[in-house]
C-alpha cells in the first residue's frame, strides 16, 4: 500500500485525482441536463416531478449520489489544496500579467471552481435540500401514478420567475463554461492520453461540450422567466 | 628545463594500444582512497570527471557556472569527426590522423594525433550509448557530413546543436556520478590558484563566487579541463565567461603555456555592428558544404552595397568574385578555416567587403538553393517546375539542413537568410595552444593534466572543423582515465592530503591580497573598458595577419595597458558577495598577461603556418610560407616572477608523414 | 531609442527586492543584454553597482541568461532567449519592466540572477543513461527510427534555462523534467531504465518544491526551444504505467 500512498501524494497523482473526478462530474452534466429538460414538457410536470421522485428514492441512484457528493468534495477540496501549494511554489506574481502565455481560465480554475461551489450551494440549498429535508415542497398526485410526488416542478417554475436567481444561475452556467474549457481538456492531458491525431478532437469535443451542456441549462430558467414574463 | 613529451616506443599505429596494455594501474581498492581535483565541467571535464568517478577515484569537480550544463563546449554547432568509415569513402584511422596532422599544418604531435582519430570512434559509440540524438538515415543508422579540409564525410551530427548534445551526454553521466556521491560537484566555484607541495600539484585556491568565500580544497592530483582563451581578443565566438585564469595561474606556479599564438580564426560569423557589441556569433563552418563565398568583383559594386544602394541581389553572376572557388579549385568553400578566413582579409582589404564596416563577405545559398529545388521537384515527379516552386522546394531542403542557423542569422541581424546571401566575417573561435602537456596529458609539473582546448597537444597551428569535440571527448574520456594512473600509481601510499600546510596557507593569503588589492586601486574605469582596449590591441597586431614591426607595437601598448589596469580599475560592490565584476577584474588581469605572451610567442615564430600568418612569410600569391627547417618545434613559455618569458622548445619529429606544403588547390 | 527600464534590485536572497528606473539610450541592432550592458557601464561610471544578470554563450544555447521582460520570461519573441532578443523589437519611448524568474524554487540571488540548481537535482535524480564509459557497443549497433530520433531530439533540445517555470503559474517544473524523460525513454538505449528514471525524477522534482501542472501551457509559449506541452501528458502516462504496471 506503501506504493499508492507515495502515488496519491506525488505531484501527478494528485492531478490524476482532479482529472478522474472532473471526468465523473463532467458525465453526471449530461445526465443531469437529460433530467432537466423534462422541465420543457408541457404536461404540468409530471414527467419531471416522477423523474425527481424516483432520483431522491431509488436506493440505486441514492447509492450513486454519495459517490456524487464524494466526487464533488473530493474535485473541490483537493482543487482548492493544490492550488494552494501552487501559489506557495510560485512564491510571488510579477509586476505585469500577460494572458499571452495562456488562457485566462486555465490561470483562473482554482478562482472559477471556488464560484462554481459557491454556486452548487445556493442550487442545492433551493431545491435539493428544501425537497429533501423541509415540507416547503407540496405534494402532489398524478392520474396514472399511484403514489403522491412533490411539486418541484412547481418550486422550479416559481424560483426561475424572480430575476436575481436567474442572474446567480447564469454567473454559475458561465464559470462551469469557462472552468470546463480548460477543464476537460486538461484531463485528458492529466490522464497521459494525447496524440497527435486525436488530441484536436478531444479539443473540439471538449469546447463545444463546455459551451453546450451549460448553455442547454441555461435555456431552463431563461425559459421560464421569459415565459412567466410574457405570461404565454 | 628538458621537455620529455614521453611519447612511447613502438611503431605510431601501435603506441597508443601497446602502451595501455602496459601502463601502471591502481587497484580498485586504492581508487578510492586517491581524490582527484577536476577543474571545469564542459566537454572534457565532465567527460573526466564522470570517468574517473566510475572508475572509483574521489572527485572534486569545479565550475565557476551555475551548472556543468552551461560550459561553452554547448555552443558548438556542426559536429564530430569519427573515423567510422560508415559512409564508405575510403576514411580510416590514418586518414584521419593524416588530415588533421596536415589540417595543423604539420605543428603538431604525431602521437597524440594518432591516438586521438584512434578514440575518436569509440567517442561516437559512447554518445550514442549516452543517448545522443545523432542524426540518421531512414535506415535507422548514422548519417555524416562533410567539413573543411577533408575530402571524406565523417563528421557526426546532431542537428546544429552537435555540441549541446554531446556535452549533455557527459553533463547526464556526470551527474550520475554526481547522484551517487562518487564526485562532489562544486557550482559556482572559481578556481584562483594552484597549490604545490614538494613540487607535485596537490590543490587549488577556490572562491565562492555567491558568498566570496575563499576555500582550499586539497587532492593527489589536479586536472585542468578549463577551456580556451580566445576572449583575450574581447570580441570572439567564446562565451562571456570564457578565461584563462586557471591555466595561468598553473602557469604562474610553474606549468607552460605553449604555442599560445595559435589563435583559429572562424571564418563565418556574424558581421560585428557596432561599438556595444559583447561578442561575436558563430555560423556553423557547415554551412560551407552549399554556401557560396563572395565578393563583387569591383570596388564600386562593394561601395553601393556598403552604402545600401544596392544588395547582393543586384550584382549579376559574372560581376561576382567566388574567390575561394577561384583560388582553391580541389577544396573550393570547404578550404580549412585559416585558409578561408585569410582569402576573406585580402577580399576586405582590397576594399571589397559588403557591410557597413566594410569587413563583411557574403555567403551564398542561391545556387544550392536552386539545385537542391531542382533535384527535389524530380524526386516528387513535378514536371517543369516554376522558378518559385524550385525556390520554395529547395528552401525547404536548406531549412531542414539549416533551419536553426537561418533562423539564428534572422534573429541577430533582422535580414531574412533565404532571400538575401548571409554576411559574414572571420572571427576568432578557437585556441590551438594551451598549457604544455606530454603524452599522459601531464604537463610539466607532476600531478598537474591539462584536457581539451586547454591543453595544445593535438591541433597543431590551426584546427579543422568537428575535431574540438572530438578532442575533448578523447581527453576526457579514453586518455586522461588511463594516463592518470601513471601518476596515481605512485602515490597509493600517500594519505590525504592536508589542506593545513604552509603551502596552502600561503596561497590562500596571496589570493586575498590580490583581490583587496584589485579594490584598493579604487580608480574610474571598469573593467569592461579595459578588456576592450585589450581586445582591440590583440585582433590589430595579434590578429588574422602580424607583423615583427605590429607585434612589438602591440607588446608594449599591452604593458602601458596593464600599468593603467593597476592604476585606474574600479570595481564596484564588495569581495564578500556575488560580484560579477571583480571576477571579471581578475579575468582580464590575467589576460592582459597573457596577450603578452601572445605577441612574444608571435614574434618568435619566423614563419607563417595554420592561424599564425606573418605579412613577412608569404608567397607572392599571399600564402603561408612555414619555415620546417628552423620552427618546427613546440614553444613552451615560461613565465618567471618578474613576469618575463622564457622560451622552452619541444622538437617535433615526423616519422610517419612527410612535411609538405599545404595545398588546398 | 530612449528606453525606461524598470528593474528588479535585490541584495540578496534575504534582502527585500525593489523595482529602480533608469533611462538607457539603446540602438535597434544591440541584443537585450547589450542594452544592460551599457546600462551597466553608466552605473559603474557612477560608481554605483551594476545590475546583476545571469548569462554566458549569448547566442540562445547555454541556457544561463532569464529574464521577465514585461511579464514574460525572455520577452516576447517566440522561440528566442533573451540574449537573442534585439532591441529592434522595441521602439523609441518604450517602458520595460525587467524581472527575476519567479518560483519559490528558484530562490533569487541577486537582482535578476536566480538558483537553479534544483534543476541540477533532478537530472542527477535519474536523468542519465547509466552507461559506463568503455562498455558502449557500436554506434550502428541498434538501428533507431528516423522519426523517432527526431522526436527524441525535439525533446532533448531543452537548454535547461527555466523558462518553463518562470512561466507557470504553479512553478512546476513538469516541462523541464518531462522533457528529459521523453529524450531518453524514446530511444531504444534509454527504455531499460525508463520506469525507474520516471518514478526517480517525480519523486526528486516533488521534493525540490515545484508546483503541479494544470496543462495552462505557459511553458510551451515561453520555452525558447519550442519544446512541445505533450511532454508532460507523454510523462504523467509513463508515471501511471511506471506505477500501475509491471510488478
Amino acid at each position: 500500500m506503501a506504493w499508492l500512498i507515495e502515488f496519491l501524494t506525488s505531484s501527478i497523482g494528485k492531478k490524476l485525482v482532479m482529472a478522474l473526478t472532473g471526468l465523473f462530474l463532467v458525465l453526471f452534466l449530461v445526465v443531469h441536463l437529460i433530467g432537466n429538460l423534462q422541465l420543457f414538457y408541457g404536461d404540468g410536470g409530471q414527467a419531471f416531478n416522477v423523474y425527481a421522485h424516483f432520483m431522491t428514492t431509488n436506493p440505486l441512484v441514492k447509492f450513486l449520489s454519495i459517490g456524487l457528493y464524494a466526487g464533488i468534495l473530493l474535485h473541490a477540496i483537493q482543487g482548492v489544496l493544490i492550488a494552494w501549494q501552487n501559489k506557495k511554489a510560485k512564491g510571488s506574481n510579477y509586476a505585469v500579467t500577460t494572458y499571452k502565455n495562456g488562457t485566462w481560465m486555465s490561470k483562473n480554475m482554482a478562482l472559477l471552481g471556488i464560484l462554481i461551489f459557491g454556486f452548487l450551494c445556493i442550487h442545492m440549498g433551493d431545491f435539493w435540500y428544501s425537497m429533501k429535508f423541509t415540507d416547503t415542497v407540496p405534494m402532489i398526485t398524478y392520474e396514472g401514478v399511484d403514489y403522491q410526488v412533490k411539486d418541484l416542478y412547481g418550486k422550479v417554475y416559481l424560483a426561475f420567475t424572480k430575476w436575481w436567481i436567474v442572474v446567480i444561475y447564469l454567473i454559475g452556467l458561465i464559470a462551469i463554461s469557462l472552468h470546463l474549457i480548460h477543464g476537460f481538456t486538461s484531463s485528458f492531458a492529466s490522464l497521459g492520453l494525447v496524440h497527435k491525431k486525436y488530441t484536436p478532437i478531444i479539443k473540439m469535443i471538449g469546447w463545444s461540450y463546455s459551451i453546450l451542456i451549460p448553455l442547454g441549462f441555461a435555456a431552463i430558467p431563461l425559459f421560464v422567466f421569459f415565459k412567466n414574463l410574457w405570461n404565454y | 628545463m628538458d621537455l620529455k613529451a614521453n611519447i612511447p616506443e613502438g611503431p605510431l599505429a601501435e603506441k597508443w594500444n601497446k602502451y595501455r596494455g602496459s601502463m601502471d594501474l591502481v587497484a580498485p581498492n586504492n581508487k578510492r582512497r586517491l581524490d582527484v581535483i577536476v577543474v571545469g565541467t564542459g566537454l572534457a571535464g565532465a567527460a573526466a570527471a564522470a570517468t574517473l568517478g566510475e572508475l572509483g577515484y574521489n572527485v572534486k569537480a569545479f565550475t565557476f557556472h551555475d551548472s556543468p550544463r552551461r560550459a561553452h563546449s554547448i555552443a558548438a554547432q556542426g559536429g564530430i569527426n569519427a573515423a567510422k568509415n560508415y559512409q564508405n569513402d575510403g576514411d580510416s584511422i590514418h586518414r584521419l590522423f593524416y588530415d588533421t596532422i596536415k589540417g595543423g599544418d604539420y605543428r603538431s604531435r604525431e602521437a597524440n594525433v594518432h591516438r586521438l582519430a584512434e578514440c575518436s570512434t569509440e567517442i561516437i559509440d559512447q554518445a550514442v550509448a549516452q543517448g545522443v540524438p545523432f542524426a540518421r538515415e531512414y535506415g535507422g543508422l548514422l548519417t555524416n557530413r562533410s567539413f573543411g579540409g577533408v575530402q571524406v564525410s565523417r563528421t557526426f551530427y546532431a542537428r546544429g546543436q552537435t555540441g549541446q548534445q554531446l556535452l549533455l551526454g557527459a553533463y547526464q553521466s556526470l551527474s550520475r556520478q554526481i547522484g551517487k556521491g562518487q564526485v562532489k560537484m562544486y557550482n559556482r566555484h572559481e578556481m584562483l590558484d594552484l597549490v604545490k607541495i614538494d613540487g607535485k600539484a596537490r590543490g587549488i585556491i577556490t572562491r565562492n563566487l555567491l558568498t566570496g568565500e575563499i576555500t582550499r580544497h586539497a587532492a593527489h592530483c589536479v586536472v585542468l579541463a578549463t577551456g580556451g582563451y580566445g576572449n583575450v581578443f574581447y570580441l570572439s565566438t567564446n562565451a562571456m565567461g570564457c578565461n584563462v585564469s586557471a591555466g595561468w595561474r598553473a602557469v604562474k606556479k610553474g606549468a607552460l603555456m605553449a604555442n599560445p599564438c595559435f589563435t583559429q580564426i572562424h571564418p563565418t560569423c556574424i558581421p560585428v555592428s557596432g561599438e556595444y557589441q559583447s561578442k561575436l556569433t558563430l555560423m556553423s563552418e557547415s554551412l560551407r558544404n552549399d554556401g557560396r563565398v563572395w565578393v563583387p568583383k569591383t570596388v564600386e559594386d562593394a561601395q553601393a552595397i556598403r552604402d545600401g544602394k544596392k544588395t547582393g541581389l543586384d550584382i549579376p553572376e559574372q560581376d561576382r568574385d567566388y574567390y575561394l572557388e577561384r583560388r582553391y579549385p580541389a577544396f573550393g568553400n570547404l578550404v580549412p578555416r585559416d585558409v578561408a578566413s585569410r582569402a576573406a582579409k585580402i577580399a576586405t582589404d582590397e576594399n571589397k567587403g559588403i557591410v557597413k564596416t566594410g569587413l563583411g563577405v557574403f555567403l551564398d545559398f542561391a545556387a544550392a538553393i536552386e539545385r537542391y529545388g531542382k533535384g527535389e521537384a524530380m524526386s516528387q515527379n513535378i514536371d517543369n517546375p516554376s522558378k518559385e516552386k524550385i525556390t520554395e522546394l529547395g528552401e525547404g531542403v536548406i531549412r531542414a539542413k539549416y533551419g536553426n542557423l537561418f533562423q539564428m542569422y534572422e534573429k541577430i541581424t533582422g535580414e531574412n537568410p533565404y532571400k538575401y546571401p548571409m554576411k559574414i566575417y572571420p572571427a576568432v573561435h578557437y585556441t590551438m595552444g594551451g598549457i604544455w602537456v606530454d603524452y599522459n596529458l601531464q604537463t610539466n609539473v607532476p600531478g598537474l593534466f591539462a584536457l581539451g582546448e586547454a591543453n595544445f597537444s593535438d591541433h597543431g597551428a590551426n584546427r579543422l572543423g568537428a575535431s574540438a569535440l572530438m578532442q575533448g571527448l578523447a581527453d576526457g574520456y579514453f586518455v586522461i582515465p588511463y594516463t592518470i594512473g601513471q601518476f596515481l600509481s605512485h602515490e597509493i601510499r600517500t594519505p590525504k592530503i592536508s589542506t593545513d600546510t604552509p603551502e596552502f596557507e600561503a596561497a590562500e593569503k596571496a589570493t586575498k591580497e590580490r583581490i583587496s588589492g584589485l579594490f584598493a586601486i579604487d580608480g574610474t574605469e571598469s573593467v569592461e573598458s579595459f578588456h576592450r582596449r585589450l581586445g582591440k590591441i590583440m585582433w590589430e597586431y595579434c590578429g588574422m595577419s602580424r607583423s615583427a614591426e605590429g607585434l612589438k607595437k602591440g607588446r608594449q601598448l599591452i604593458q602601458e595597458l596593464r600599468k593603467e589596469f593597476a592604476t585606474k580599475l574600479f570595481i564596484p560592490g564588495s569581495a564578500d558577495e556575488f560580484n560579477p565584476e571583480l571576477e571579471k577584474a581578475m579575468r582580464v588581469e590575467d589576460f592582459l598577461d597573457l596577450g603578452e605572451l601572445m605577441m612574444v610567442d608571435a614574434l618568435d615564430r619566423n614563419e607563417s603556418c595554420g592561424g599564425h600568418f606573418r605579412e613577412e612569410y608569404k608567397s607572392p600569391e599571399g600564402e603561408a610560407m612555414r619555415n620546417d627547417e628552423d620552427y618546427t618545434y613546440v614553444s613552451a613559455w615560461e613565465w618567471d616572477d618578474q613576469g618575463n618569458p622564457i622560451l622552452h622548445k619541444e622538437d617535433l619529429v615526423f616519422e610517419n608523414v612527410e612535411l609538405k606544403t599545404r595545398s588546398y588547390k | 531609442m530612449k528606453l525606461t527600464l524598470k528593474v528588479w534590485r535585490q541584495k540578496n536572497a534575504n534582502a527585500k527586492g525593489h523595482f529602480e528606473s533608469h533611462a538607457v539610450e539603446a540602438d535597434e541592432h544591440m541584443s537585450f543584454l547589450e542594452m544592460l550592458d551599457v546600462l551597466n557601464e553608466t552605473l559603474i561610471s557612477q560608481r554605483k553597482e551594476p545590475v546583476v544578470f545571469d548569462h554566458d554563450c549569448r547566442e540562445g544555447i547555454c541556457g544561463s541568461c532569464g529574464l521577465v521582460i514585461n511579464g514574460r520570461p525572455h520577452g516576447p519573441q517566440a522561440g528566442t532567449t533573451a540574449c537573442q532578443l534585439h532591441m529592434r523589437s522595441y521602439k523609441d519611448g518604450d517602458t520595460i519592466t525587467i524581472e527575476p524568474f519567479r518560483a519559490t524554487s528558484f530562490p533569487v540571488i541577486k537582482d535578476l540572477a536566480v538558483d537553479r540548481s534544483s534543476f541540477d537535482k533532478i537530472i542527477q535524480s535519474g536523468g542519465y543513461i547509466s552507461v559506463n564509459t568503455g562498455q558502449a557497443p557500436d554506434g550502428n549497433a541498434i538501428a533507431i527510427e528516423k522519426e523517432q530520433a527526431s522526436d527524441a531530439f525535439d525533446s532533448a533540445a531543452c537548454i535547461g534555462c527555466g523558462a518553463c517555470v518562470a512561466a507557470c503559474p504553479n512553478g512546476s517544473a513538469m516541462l523541464f523534467t518531462s522533457a528529459k524523460v521523453n529524450h531518453l525513454g524514446k530511444i531504444p538505449q534509454g527504455e531499460v531504465e525508463h520506469k525507474h528514471r520516471v518514478k526517480n525524477m517525480i519523486k526528486q522534482m516533488d521534493k525540490e518544491g515545484f508546483g503541479k501542472c494544470s496543462n495552462v501551457g505557459a511553458c510551451e509559449v515561453e520555452c525558447p526551444k519550442e519544446i512541445s506541452i505533450s511532454n508532460i501528458a507523454n510523462m504523467n502516462r509513463y508515471y501511471l504505467a511506471s506505477v500501475f504496471g509491471g510488478q
